[in-house]
C-alpha cells in the first residue's frame, strides 16, 4: 500500500516543476502546456484526497476541472493563433502592445 | 508490493515528463513530454481506485487536449525558427530565479502538509466498490447534477468564444 502522502509530494513536484516552466519558457504554447501541467497536478492532489476519505466529491471536482481546462486550452490556443499567426517569432516578450 | 512498485515507475516516468515539458526547446518534444506524464498520471489514477477518471485523462487530455495543442504547434512553427530564448529573457538571471522561486514553493508546500500529518499516513483501507464507475455515475447524476450541468454553459461558452476569436480578423 503506497502512503497517501506519496502521491501529495508527487502532485507537488509536479505543480513547482510546471510553475518553474510558466516561468522559464518564453513560447506562449509551451507556457500553456506548462500550465497543464500544474492542472494534472492539482487534479492528483484531489484524487488522493478522495481516496484516503473515500469521497466520490473529489472524483467529481477533478472531472469539472478536465471539463474547465479543455474549454480553457480551446480558447487559449484560439487566442494565440490569433495573436501570433503574423508575427515570425513566437515569443511572449513580443507583445508588448499594452506597455506590460 | 506490486502496487508500490508500479507507484514508483508511474511516479519516475511522471517526473521526467515533467522536466522534459520545462527543458525541452522544441514545443513538439514538450508536448509528448505532457503526453508521458499524463499517461503515467491515468496509472497512478488506476492506483488510487479512480477508474473512470484514469480513461478520461488519457482520452480527453492525452487524446483530445495534446492532440489540438499538437493542430496550433504544427500551424505556428510551420517554417519559424524557435527564437533563441537566451537572447530574448528581459530579466537577468531569469531561469535562477525561477527555479528559487520553484524550491521556495516547494518547501512551503511540503512544510504545510507535514504540518498537517499527510506524509507517510497510509491510505484508509477497505475500498470496496469506491471509484468504480457505477458510483462515479451515481454521484454525478444525483448529487452533482447541477455542477454537471453548468458545465455544459462552460462548454458552449468556449465554443461560442472560439468561434468568435477564430474569425478572419478585418
Amino acid at each position: 500500500m503506497v502512503p497517501i502522502g506519496d502521491y501529495l509530494v508527487l502532485s507537488a513536484v509536479l505543480f513547482v516543476i510546471g510553475g518553474v516552466g510558466v516561468l522559464v519558457r518564453r513560447n506562449p504554447l509551451q507556457m500553456f502546456m506548462a500550465v497543464e501541467l500544474m492542472w494534472n497536478a492539482v487534479n492528483l492532489t484531489f484524487v488522493a484526497f478522495a481516496r484516503q476519505y473515500l469521497d466520490m466529491a473529489g472524483h467529481i471536482f477533478v472531472f469539472l476541472v478536465i471539463t474547465v481546462a479543455a474549454a480553457e486550452v480551446a480558447i487559449g490556443l484560439a487566442i494565440i493563433v490569433m495573436v501570433f499567426r503574423k508575427r515570425e517569432h513566437v515569443d511572449v516578450d513580443d507583445l508588448s502592445l499594452m506597455k506590460g | 508490493m506490486l502496487s508500490t512498485v508500479v507507484f514508483w515507475i508511474a511516479a519516475a516516468l511522471a517526473v521526467s515528463g515533467a522536466i522534459g515539458v520545462v527543458a525541452t526547446r522544441n514545443p513538439v518534444h514538450t508536448a509528448l513530454s505532457l503526453v508521458l506524464t499524463m499517461l503515467s498520471l491515468g496509472v497512478l489514477f488506476l492506483l488510487l481506485h479512480a477508474e473512470f477518471l484514469a480513461v478520461v485523462e488519457v482520452l480527453v487530455y492525452a487524446g483530445a487536449v495534446m492532440v489540438l495543442f499538437l493542430f496550433v504547434v504544427t500551424l505556428l512553427m510551420a517554417g519559424v525558427k524557435p527564437p533563441k530564448e537566451e537572447h530574448h529573457l528581459r530579466l537577468a538571471y531569469q531561469t535562477l530565479i525561477a527555479g528559487l522561486f520553484g524550491l521556495i514553493l516547494f518547501v512551503l508546500v511540503l512544510h504545510s502538509m507535514t504540518g498537517a500529518g499527510w506524509v507517510g499516513t497510509l491510505a484508509s483501507p477497505g475500498a470496496g466498490s469506491f471509484g468504480s464507475i457505477a458510483s462515479f455515475g451515481t454521484a454525478l447524476f444525483t448529487r452533482y447534477l447541477l455542477p454537471f450541468e453548468l458545465t455544459a454553459v462552460v462548454l458552449l461558452v468556449a465554443v461560442i468564444g472560439v468561434v468568435v476569436l477564430g474569425r478572419e480578423q478585418e
